[in-house]
């Protein structure tokens, strides 16, 4: 079916819906991972984003159960050069096109996306609207702009959970509401340590890798204040992922800033950002954001480099963490931006990147276990 | 860590001749390697014993060793040069094995020389299969049950164990030589025998079939601060149990989810670390059964290979030339990413095409030999095609293969065209399942007779998802054929050309030519446009203009305003079209940058230097037809297109882009045709007073007899327009003649077959010249060691010329420069003559650059292919310093090298179908050394004392008791067959009599079985194929003993010999030669 992509500078694409008739507006941004669309469409940090995927074919090997990092697709809409409706995979048990179809989401190929990637790289991630019903650019153009823009929106508040859960053995198991939220919720006490996630959008991979490094985790709502996180007294902290621009979360950035010296702290991407920003830190809105498999990050602390995958569109800025009491430990290599600190006194300690891959390399995991040393250290000096 | 300066000299080992499984692509990887030590200011001595490559050329290293790669010579020049470090890891399995080899001497500990890149204890684990399982047992990854073996009893328990059917694997040979499957106890003892024997260390490892899983390769680099990356992920269409150098392979990989791929990942960077290759690239091989996901260890190649050279070119991401740079010390995070310019090595790159590469077979030059692919590399070469779509670049690939086709069917070249018929249903699913160099194009015929991709699958073992991309073209192609005779909608024909058909398909589906397709797309400006290989998908603005076409919307070609010429490269190797070409045209951008003007290079060939991004101000990875070429030409507006270096692919193009009104730069296709057409050819030499050997044309069997009984036999017959000597046989009757006529009918049918009388016993004479259209001088002369009738690509020569006399010298050089002149030859041309009682025979002119090009520049010193460009651009010879024919003071042999190892039941034989895959060559000052380190470079370690054994057809019984006395004076014991015997006896040469394997044991074969014989004189017909003399050929090739087939090889391994007992060879650089 036809359709068109208008974008708010007034560029336009032609191209065809593989997902019937549909509308769907949003920032558009362009990911260059070759694998991991599954992953990539269920990310909750891609809220409010049209996902173009640089590699041409998406689709072959299909859709299975397994590879979901939250509950449902959050991206606005999905754009692809050629759809790949014949997937073959042993785990596969839809099409591409039925998984978005059955949750209303808009599938779009047959248009030229390295030109529309070429384009977001020189003017920047912008607006865009598609639609498969008029296919007028100047009317699209115009809708494109009438759409609110990234930087100042609060995205945190569409996909944060709205209650409490355990995750245990790999899924979520929600808490009764007359459940008081107190540190008796804890069923492990003292043979697995305590963590609280805080859930900005997070990835369900972050838990499972939190799970493998031996924590019990409590997922709780953004909004979750820091009197309750006391009540609750997890042995650490998580800050999660998620979309959009950090500045306006600032109920997080408050509820942070009064955690700072209570317990271990580890942050991951947006996670990452508002910790800096409790610290004192900036944070701006990147030209056209990191997001891939590929982006190579420098550990300051070993020397080495690893591979990450990533996906945000604003950073810290790197020179707005000094005298903070911040130690730089992680740099990117493509544009020197900031990808990770640790604090010199606190047990604190993020990254921009995604340790938990999905998709991606593996080559960061070892931050899950660094957090649990952290937590262990602290436990062992309370009790000396 | 910056770069070392504790070691300042580095000795690279080449990888020697292009053989089956090495091709161009360790000229590639060395070249690059040299170009990035010397860039950081290490001294590079080099070996290699291949002329035809770049590395060799005397400005690429610092010391030029052109000597046989063998153990032996290597530790001559490591005595002699003293080097700190040796790079063993780009030379190939050869330039490894050798290294290994070395290091066993004890040289390498005695002058203190540091191995880099991979230990010798890191490249053991990984070849050995023994250490290999038990490395991947301890990081727990699973590799095939299997069970090394050195001898059949242990086979055969091992073999129990397993079950069938088993994989036979032998340890430390190249591309799987003597390897295969085995589905019975009877193919157990054939498979495991053959695989002992082809083991440098006779050992063999028998596995677990995983035949019909997914098969993958995953590229890896490793710094020496642990910093891994992965270049790219290569996904082979052709299941397990055809080697993947014969697969038909696609990066990146398209099957696998990232969960999947992510642990393929950490698998290959875990094995890495666990093999312990400190720097450099690696490639490491992968089974997954289709099933259940199930992950097993196929191989890893400690260094770089055919599969790095691809994944460069596939992905920009320059292995070889990263691999060297890390060996001296720098880490990824240290060296930029020259396609970016702005980013840095240490990262993975990301592609937003489809990359496929399709290797390139040559079964039908030995019809012998079954076309049948498994574990043992069968392929001579491969095409790359990059589109923005699977179909798109499989269409592109299979066009870019010098075969005939223009796409994947429709074209009206199909073999079911040639034979007027379809396959029928049964021998499409032979076909099918059974592995051969034709099976994707019975995958078409699969899809147009309704098979269910299901049933296809279990027959090939093929995943569903290329399947299906297979039949999506098939489906199409019916959807343009209903257009036949109408209007082509534009729609349909701009889906078309993004799904990858060619005109000349379109045109054959709708029933019009190629010329009116492509002016109705012009007319609906359907045109495709270019984009660039940039390693990142576009998120980084890139730097190297290299680029793929495809049709889309936004066009990245960067159009300069400088003058620029274009240069056509040669496609992918095969026999008779080599590495040679690739030289030339890499001399002609080289030449370009010289004068200034913008090279634009054309190449579908990933092996290749000429694609290496670097070599040239532009590259467009495209097929080399009309149809491609033109689009760039109209996109770049060349002042001129090179068609002359690459061989005869460019040069059937220069006609139609000519006629395209594109220049053609240097000898015009006028001239190129009237040496190619007959009846022009014979008008000239008449004209020039020279003379040709008696010959005729026929397009019918009745008209080649009556013309052959009038020049009388034996003669020559031909098909006209091939490159080497394709469908060519020497014919002594009639019912011979009929039957080669027909068969050459059929291989070029819409030429005239070609009668020529055959010179016996004739000297063959090739002389390459260069001429600027006033002036030509002589490049070289080389005189064959074999007679005329053996195809001058398969015979040794020698340079300068060692029995011609300096009369017939000088009349050779007047026929070479009448003819340049008549012939308006600007840049290269090839003469071929033949002497035979003192008179001259013209054989052949080629106005174009010859395989013979790069060793005469090596042999005499003069670049003679980057001269020629500079002449087609205008330059003078006497502008250029070249003023006169130079003639060096040592002797230079150049010898073939044969694929008869790796195919099994084709006779080794030389007759004038060109059968050679390489060359090396010998340098020395004298003849006898020249000759014999050729030999040693190819192979053949000359024996100098022991038995020789004679064999010899009655017409060259005179000739070899000559030979017979020399080698008696020189002690060697001799041993023959009764009719040679008794002749030899007659002569009064002391010899033993052995029974012919037709007379009954022990005979022949068991004295060359019992090592009793080391060296054979076989000389035969080659007409009875399973006779005698083939059956000790054969035992020659197996048991690797020096053989010639010819009484001029056995006069040359006889003075070669006599020269080794006089004095051992020593090694001297090409630097001291000139």
């Amino acid at each position: 079916m036809k359709a068109i992509i208008a974008l708010e500078d007034g560029r336009t694409f032609n191209c065809r819906s593989f997902t019937g008739p549909g509308e769907s507006w949003g920032e558009v941004v362009f990911n260059t991972s070759m694998t991991g669309y599954q992953e990539v469409l269920t990310d909750p940090s891609y809220r409010g984003q049209m996902v173009t995927m640089t590699y041409p074919l998406i689709g072959n090997y299909g859709i299975n159960a397994e590879d979901i990092e939250s509950d449902r697709i959050q991206v606005s809409a999905f754009l692809v050069k050629e759809y790949q409706d014949f997937p073959s995979n042993f785990r596969s048990t839809s099409t591409l096109a039925d998984y978005l179809k059955a949750q209303g989401i808009l599938g779009i190929e047959q248009f030229d996306t390295r030109a529309l990637t070429r384009h977001i790289r020189k003017a920047g991630a912008m607006r865009a609207f598609i639609t498969t019903h008029d296919l007028d650019p100047a009317s699209c153009v115009k809708r494109a702009r009438g759409i609110s823009s990234m930087a100042g929106q609060d995205l945190v508040k569409e996909v944060t959970t709205k209650v409490p859960y355990f995750w245990t053995q790999e899924k979520p198991v929600y808490i009764g509401k007359d459940v008081p939220l107190n540190k008796n919720i804890w069923k492990y006490n003292g043979s697995k340590h305590s963590v609280v996630a805080f859930d900005f959008g997070i990835k369900y991979n972050i838990l499972r890798c939190l799970e493998y490094a031996g924590f019990e985790i409590l997922v709780v709502p953004a909004t979750t204040s820091a009197e309750t996180v006391k009540l609750i007294e997890p042995d650490g902290l998580f800050l999660s992922n998620g979309p959009g621009d950090p500045e306006p979360v600032s109920y997080a950035i408050n509820t942070i800033r009064s955690l700072l010296s209570y317990c271990p702290i580890f942050g991951i991407c947006l996670g990452h950002q508002l910790l800096a920003l409790a610290l004192g830190g900036k944070t701006f809105k990147l030209k056209f954001g990191h997001r891939g498999s590929n982006q190579p990050v420098k550990n300051l602390l070993t020397g080495r480099v690893e591979i990450t995958s990533q996906n945000h569109g604003f950073a810290v800025n790197i020179d707005s963490l000094n005298e903070k009491n911040i130690k730089i430990t992680h740099k990117n290599l493509n544009d020197n931006t900031l990808e990770g600190f640790r604090h010199r006194e606190l047990p604190i300690f993020a990254v921009q990147y995604h340790p938990e891959a999905s998709p991606g390399p593996h080559d960061s995991m070892y931050l899950f276990d660094d957090f649990a040393k952290m937590i262990r250290l602290k436990c062992q000096n309370a009790l000396t | 860590m910056p770069k070392r300066t504790d070691i300042n000299k580095i000795l690279i080992i080449g990888a020697g001749p292009i053989i089956i499984s090495q091709a161009c692509e360790f000229d590639y990887s060395g070249t690059q390697a040299c170009k990035a030590l010397r860039e950081e200011g290490y001294k590079v001595v080099l070996v290699n014993s291949n002329p035809a490559t770049i590395m060799t050329d005397p400005e690429m290293a610092d010391r030029t060793y052109i000597e046989p790669v063998t153990p032996e010579m290597v530790a001559a020049i490591i005595e002699k040069e003293r080097p700190c470090a040796l790079l063993p890891t780009l030379g190939g399995q050869t330039g490894l094995n050798t290294a290994i080899q070395v290091a066993k001497t004890g040289v390498l500990e005695k002058i203190g020389v540091e191995m880099i890149g991979a230990s010798i204890e890191s490249i053991n684990k990984a070849e050995d299969r023994d250490l290999f399982r038990s490395a991947m047992d301890k990081i727990g990854l699973r590799i095939p049950e299997s069970g090394i073996a050195t001898n059949m009893e242990e086979v055969r328990s091992i073999a129990a164990d397993i079950g069938f059917p088993i994989i036979i694997r032998p340890s430390f040979t190249l591309g799987g030589t003597g390897g295969g499957v085995a589905y019975n106890p009877e193919d157990l003892e054939k498979y495991a025998k053959a695989g002992l024997d082809a083991s440098l260390i006779g050992q063999i490892m028998l596995e677990e079939s995983v035949l019909g899983w997914k098969e993958y390769e995953l590229e890896v680099m490793r710094d020496n601060k642990d910093n891994v990356v992965i270049v790219c992920s290569i996904e082979n269409m052709d299941p397990m149990g055809i080697h993947t150098g014969d697969s038909i392979t696609v990066a990146p990989a398209q099957t696998l989810s990232d969960k999947e791929y992510q642990k393929m990942r950490d698998a290959s960077i875990a094995i890495m670390r666990e093999i312990g290759v400190d720097t450099g690239g690696s490639n490491v091989q992968f089974a997954i059964n289709p099933e259940n996901g199930d992950m097993i260890v196929v191989e890893m190649n400690p260094r770089v290979s055919r599969s790095s050279a691809l994944a460069s070119k596939a992905t920009g991401f320059p292995i070889a030339k990263i691999a060297a740079k890390l060996a001296v010390g720098y880490t990824l995070d240290e060296i930029p990413n020259d396609i970016t310019g702005e980013t840095l090595a240490s990262f993975e790159p990301t592609l937003d095409y489809c990359v496929v590469k399709i290797p390139r077979w040559t079964f039908e030059k030995f019809p012998e030999t079954q076309d049948y692919l498994t574990t043992s590399m069968k392929s001579v070469g491969e095409t790359m095609a990059i589109g923005r779509t699977f179909k798109e670049a499989l269409q592109k690939g299979l066009r870019s293969l010098e075969i005939g086709r223009y796409g994947l069917g429709a074209d009206g070249k199909d073999f079911s065209d040639r034979q007027g018929r379809l396959p029928s249903l049964s021998e499409i699913e032979q076909k099918l399942a059974t592995p051969n160099s034709l099976r994707i194009f019975y995958l078409r015929h699969a899809f147009l007779n309704k098979m269910s991709i299901q049933y296809i699958n279990e027959l090939t073992g093929i995943d569903p998802w290329f399947l299906y991309q297979i039949k999506q073209i098939v489906e199409f192609e019916q959807n343009i054929h209903k257009f036949n005779g109408a209007a082509l909608p534009a729609s349909l024909l701009k889906q078309a050309k993004s799904l990858g058909f060619s005109d000349i398909q379109i045109a054959h589906l709708t029933g019009t030519s190629e010329n009116s397709i492509k002016k109705y797309r012009n007319l609906h400006n359907i045109n495709p446009l270019y984009k660039l290989v940039d390693t990142c998908a576009a998120e980084f603005k890139a730097a190297t203009p290299y680029f793929y076409s495809t049709y889309e919307t936004e066009n990245e070609a960067r159009v300069s305003n400088r003058k620029k010429v274009m240069i056509l490269g040669g496609g992918p190797n095969r026999i008779g079209q080599g590495i040679e070409f690739d030289y030339c045209c890499v001399h002609a951008s080289f030449a370009l940058k010289e004068e200034g003007i913008e090279s634009i290079m054309v190449n579908s060939n990933p092996e290749t230097v000429s694609t290496d991004y670097d070599t040239s101000d532009k590259l467009y990875f495209e097929p080399l037809t009309k149809e491609d070429v033109l689009h760039i030409v109209e996109t770049e507006k060349p002042v001129g297109v090179i068609v002359q270096f690459g061989g005869q692919t460019p040069l059937n193009l220069s006609v139609p882009l000519s006629e395209a009104g594109v220049p053609i730069l240097g000898t015009q296709p006028e001239s190129i045709d009237r040496a190619e057409d007959r009846k022009l050819f014979q008008a000239m030499l008449k004209k020039l007073g020279l003379v040709q050997p008696q010959n005729s044309t026929a397009i019918t069997v009745e008209e080649a007899v009556k013309a052959a009984e009038k020049i009388g036999y034996p003669v020559i017959v031909r098909p006209s327009y091939v490159l080497g000597g394709r469908a060519m046989k020497i014919v002594y009757d009639r019912s011979k003649l009929e039957n080669f006529t027909r068969l050459a009918i059929i291989a070029s049918p819409e030429h005239p077959v070609l009668i020529d009388k055959f010179l016996e016993d004739a000297v063959e004479v090739d002389v390459d010249a260069i001429s600027d259209g006033e002036t030509t001088i002589i490049g070289g002369i080389m005189e064959h060691i074999e007679e005329a009738g053996v195809h001058s690509g398969d015979s040794a020569c020698v340079l300068p010329p060692y029995s011609l006399d300096a009369q017939t010298l000088n009349e050779i050089r007047n026929a070479t420069i009448a003819m340049a002149s008549e012939l308006n030859v600007i840049g290269l041309m090839n003469v071929q003559y033949a002497i035979k009682d003192n008179q001259l025979f013209v054989l052949e002119v080629n106005p174009r650059a010859s395989r013979t090009i790069p060793f005469v520049s090596k042999a005499t010193g003069v670049p003679l292919a980057k001269l020629a460009t500079k002449v087609m651009l205008g330059r003078t010879l006497k502008n250029l310093g070249l003023t006169s024919e130079k003639t060096p003071l040592h002797v230079s042999v150049k010898e073939a090298v044969m694929p008869f190892s790796r195919l099994p039941d084709v006779d080794a034989l030389l007759g004038p179908e060109m059968k050679s895959t390489g060359e090396v060559m010998g340098i020395d000052s004298d003849f006898g050394h020249a000759y014999a380190k050729s030999q040693l470079g190819a192979g053949y370690n000359l024996p100098i004392s022991g038995m020789v054994f004679i064999s010899v057809k009655n017409h060259d019984k005179t000739a070899v008791t000559d030979v017979a006395s020399q080698f008696h004076k020189m002690g060697f014991k001799i041993m023959a067959t009764r009719g040679t015997s008794r002749f030899l006896e007659n002569h009064d040469i002391p010899n033993i009599v052995v029974n012919k394997v037709s007379v009954g044991r022990p005979h022949v074969i068991d004295a060359i079985m019992n090592n009793e014989v080391h060296l054979i004189i076989n000389t035969g017909s080659g007409e009875k194929t399973k006779c005698d003399g083939y059956h000790i050929r054969r035992a020659a090739i197996k048991f690797n003993i020096p053989y010639t087939t010819t009484i001029a090889g056995a006069n040359a391994m006889c003075k070669g010999i006599a020269a080794l007992t006089r004095k051992k060879l020593s090694v001297k650089c090409i630097q001291e030669y000139v």
